[in-house]
């Protein structure tokens, strides 16, 4: 059992559907984003994206645009302030191994539509227009981007990622055995290029507060990393430096790392000593950070009755010329299926783009497709039920991790209870077996899985004498719902309703946290504030056992529960003092704690911890029209505790949305003669709009986890794990078409 | 109130309008180039209607002009001189038996209610064509009311939540 938040044994609020506390000030328009904050004399600085892929500048004239009255300047790369030097002082807290991006920094050009100026003005539409007016020439080199033709020049990446595994070394002969299997599979999957697209755009507003002193909002997914980036670059004291985010429109990853229109709002803000504001258009969002499209090959032999002998997962991924992006995209074959032979690799090949970066579950969305592709492929070559080849080779240990046990998996509960759902004992495995008029129904399944983590943490908690608690650290609610769950367990932690409970996050003036993502923010934050409310507590008791004719008196603090704003006796409520009542006869008018919370080494030297799932589909495709629609999803999670079933459903119904955007309509693509994407917008680039999402049934099966003291795992990435896969296999089901190639547009169904 | 538009160079350019934004009503001199969404954002500081792409493809800039849902982002502010505006702060100005206790309009209260956000970015965008798809009177059935939606894109996913609030208060209206 894990223990609850509650010192009576049962939580009055965590585990419980409790709305977002975030949420009046959202639905009023009262929240504010970055880019809406203000100061006196606030300037605008609108970014000048370059337009070729690969060169030199060889000339900028900025003349007409410092001509419009109201542009204050023209920074570019021949008239920038000195920064930093070192490479070591641009790589941010999760930076991959190489050298960061530096706009204005030379006349070389990386990447299409690498920002090559930024036009000051006294408004917005000044320097909108102003910025149309700079004229940049350049000396043009021919740009490699199509990663299909530098497969030759691939490389294992030199300098590993912190925090992401590398393949494990093959174990067996996964070759030699592939060659003498029964059944046999080589296929290759690819994936495209995608953009995170988060609703809000990248914005940094930058407030000069005077005597070397700013005030930032930045559009991060944690303002703890921006704020040592800005001291870093810049040579500010970090005293000196506060940024603030309270709230995010959206990251997906786009804002784990600071961007940069960070660092050109601090770049113009200190040249001019003035508060700048540098927001990004909807275009330039193509210009940073993105999933990369990867080329996959998975090799499956097999025994005639489906016990996998032979796996091997080959992927190629592309990375920009400056840093080498990583993500676990191959590793996930063998964590999910048990097997002899397994060889697994993950190259690189440099293109002329930006960097790529961690798109909601990173390498898991990329790698997941192929391997669970490969096995509904597998299941229909030895007339398996996909359910039953998949309980046939399922792993107990992490074969990845030197055969660790897992912490837990509750992925067979995730098979039945979804099957049971969706109604798949019904399934006719033949392909183009079920009609509804002009349309093929196609039913199909895959497996989810994503790391569980846990990241250093710190939080406070200050409770004041008027009863009313405040706990918070610097991390960022992205969406996620931490506002309220934070808020949920403070409020059972020391017996206070949720409205005498204030989370404040997104301020570096608060305790440090990591930057949002990775699905461990719950797991992290959650733990550190339920350790300060608990510091808290004992402070409270100590309190209270001093008061005169104390009803706590000789009774231990194990002895004590807080519930209704009061500490009191667990097995004798009547015995106890109201806290606001304690801490007045102390004579004290707060009480705080930090506490610090960490990933349990021990658990992790005894276990690895994932989340898994198991998603259903159900699509209709018009054969004439070639229409593919998702009619139907059940996805059935095993993570651990859920904290608010509410915010949790939201979790895995946008993670799920999301696969259906990656499944059937998300693709950058690349004209590879100009090396620049040419659907930089969203009326070409698609995402899912409200027509495309039909019913999409979310359920939690119970799991009960030990790696951290909430029994938490996250839930930010699972719901879009394996979403495509089980899309793809639902389209072969309909029509009899496999397609291995994301996403499924209808050129492809029609060919 | 007067509320000057622009940099220098729209110094010689302002056209005075008049609108009645949220029920008050202010004169405003704006360049012919400002657009309903930056005179909101940039000049009014009504922050609550978001620019997700100024190309209208998003829909988070939706407002109510005279009731109808439009793109204030491909709006030019002049051309809709003596309309009423309502952004997502007058939401709560529009409920028809006035504001519930919490404050809020109906479709506010079931936007929280049925979790129907995440980001809260596209929110307001939401909030506002959701009024304007009730005011019309065509979307009667949940396809409808995804189909009349599909102009406001919600990247955090949140589609199936915000039809269950729109049902929700459709179908509290017709009782």
């Amino acid at each position: 059992m894990t223990q609850t938040f509650s010192s009576t044994g049962s939580d009055r609020f965590v585990g419980s559907a409790r709305s977002r506390v975030d949420g009046p000030a959202k639905v009023t328009g009262l929240a504010r984003y970055a880019g809406e904050f203000t100061g006196p004399d606030l300037l605008h600085g609108t970014v000048v994206s370059g337009t070729i892929a690969r060169g030199r500048i060889t000339g900028i004239d900025t003349e007409a645009a410092e001509a419009v009255p109201g542009v204050i300047k023209v920074l570019t790369h021949e008239n920038r302030p000195r920064t930093a030097w070192l490479d070591y002082n641009y790589q941010d807290a999760v930076a991959p191994p190489g050298s960061p991006f530096r706009a204005l920094y030379d006349d070389k050009i990386h990447y299409s539509g690498q920002p090559v100026a930024l036009v000051v003005a006294e408004d917005f539409e000044t320097a909108r227009h102003a910025a149309a007016l700079v004229r940049v020439s350049y000396a043009a080199e021919t740009p490699a981007t199509d990663l299909t033709a530098v497969g030759d020049l691939a490389y294992d990446p030199p300098k590993k990622r912190s925090g992401i595994k590398p393949p494990p070394k093959p174990w067996g002969d996964a070759d030699a055995v592939f060659d003498t299997s029964a059944v046999k599979l080589r296929e290759t999957y690819r994936i495209a290029t995608e953009h995170h697209n988060p609703m809000e755009p990248h914005a940094s507003t930058v407030i000069v507060e005077g005597e070397g002193r700013y005030t930032v909002y930045d559009k991060v997914q944690g303002v703890s990393n921006s704020h040592a980036y800005l001291a870093s670059v810049f040579g500010l004291d970090k005293d000196k430096v506060r940024v603030m985010n309270p709230y995010l429109g959206g990251g997906f990853g786009s804002g784990l790392r600071p961007q940069y229109q960070l660092f050109l709002a601090m770049l113009a803000a200190r040249d001019l000593d003035r508060s700048v504001r540098v927001v990004l258009t909807r275009d330039q969002m193509w210009s940073f950070t993105h999933r990369p499209e990867t080329l996959q090959t998975v090799s499956l032999g097999a025994d005639a009755d489906g016990t996998l002998q032979a796996l091997r997962h080959d992927a190629l991924a592309p990375t920009s010329r400056f840093e080498d992006y990583q993500e676990v995209v191959v590793n996930w074959s063998a964590v999910l299926y048990r097997c002899d032979n397994v060889a697994l690799t993950y190259k690189l090949a440099q293109l002329d783009v930006f960097t790529p970066g961690d798109m909601r579950a990173p390498g898991a969305v990329t790698g997941v497709f192929a391997i669970e592709t490969a096995m509904d492929e597998l299941a229909h070559a030895t007339g398996l039920d996909p359910i039953e080849l998949r309980l046939k080779n399922y792993s107990e240990r992490d074969a990845t991790a030197e055969d660790k046990p897992f912490g837990s998996k509750a992925l067979k509960s995730c098979f039945t209870q979804g099957a049971e759902r969706f109604g798949w004992s019904r399934r006719n495995p033949e392909p183009r077996s079920m009609r509804e008029g002009r349309e093929l129904v196609g039913w199909g399944m895959a497996t989810g899985v994503w790391e569980s983590m846990m990241q250093q943490t710190s939080a406070h908690a200050i409770l004041t004498a008027d009863g009313k608690l405040e706990v918070g650290n610097s991390t960022g609610d992205i969406g996620t719902g931490t506002y309220t769950i934070l808020t949920q367990i403070a409020a059972d932690s020391l017996g206070l309703t949720m409205e005498a409970v204030t989370t404040k996050l997104g301020d570096t003036d608060l305790p440090e946290a990591p930057v949002a993502g990775g699905s461990w923010t719950a797991a992290s934050s959650g733990t550190a504030v339920m350790k300060a409310c608990r510091d808290v507590g004992e402070q409270l008791f100590k309190l209270a056992r001093q008061m005169d004719d104390s009803p706590l008196a000789n009774v231990d603090f194990e002895r004590v529960a807080f519930a209704e704003g009061r500490i009191a006796v667990a097995d004798d409520p009547a015995r106890g003092v109201a806290l606001v009542d304690v801490m007045r006869a102390a004579g004290v008018e707060k009480l705080e704690a930090t506490a610090s919370a960490a990933p349990d080494k021990d658990f992790n030297a005894t276990y690895e911890a994932y989340t898994h799932s198991a998603i259903f589909a159900e699509v209709k495709v018009d054969e004439e029209l070639g229409q593919v629609r998702v009619t139907r999803i059940v996805s059935a999670i095993a993570a651990g505790k859920v904290l608010n079933p509410k915010t949790a459903r939201s979790q895995i119904l946008g993670g799920v949305v999301m696969g259906i955007g990656s499944a059937l309509e998300e693709e950058s693509m690349m004209d590879t003669r100009l090396g620049r994407f040419m659907n930089h917008n969203l009326s070409e680039y698609h995402v899912p709009v409200n027509a495309d999402i039909h019913d999409i049934e979310v359920i939690f099966v119970d799991e009960e986890d030990k790696a951290n003291p909430l029994g938490v795992k996250g839930l930010g990435e699972i719901g879009i794990v394996g979403t495509a896969a089980a899309i793809a296999n639902a389209v072969h089901h309909a029509t009899g078409k496999r397609i291995r190639d994301l996403p499924i547009t209808i050129d492809k169904i029609l060919a | 109130m007067l509320i000057e538009s622009g940099s220098p160079v729209a110094a010689d350019n302002r056209i005075g309008i008049s609108l009645t934004i949220n029920g008050q009503q202010r004169e405003l001199q704006v360049a012919p180039w400002t657009t309903l969404l930056d005179l909101l954002r940039e000049r009014l500081d009504l922050t609550g209607t978001k620019k997700g792409c100024d190309h209208g493809q998003c829909g988070a800039c939706t407002v109510l002009v005279n009731g109808t849902r439009v793109n204030s982002c491909l709006t030019l502010a002049v051309m809709k001189d003596g309309a009423e505006i309502t952004t997502v702060e007058g939401l709560a100005g529009l409920a028809n038996d006035g504001a519930g206790s919490n404050g809020l309009h109906p479709i506010q209260a079931a936007f929280i209610e049925h979790d129907a956000f995440q980001c809260g970015y596209c929110t307001p965008g939401q909030l506002c064509s959701s009024v304007g798809l009730m005011n019309e009177g065509h979307a009667k059935s949940r396809d409808e009311i995804r189909e009349a939606m599909s102009g406001n894109i919600c990247r955090c996913g949140a589609y199936t939540n915000i039809v269950d609030a729109i049902e929700d208060v459709m179908q509290g209206e017709a009782r």
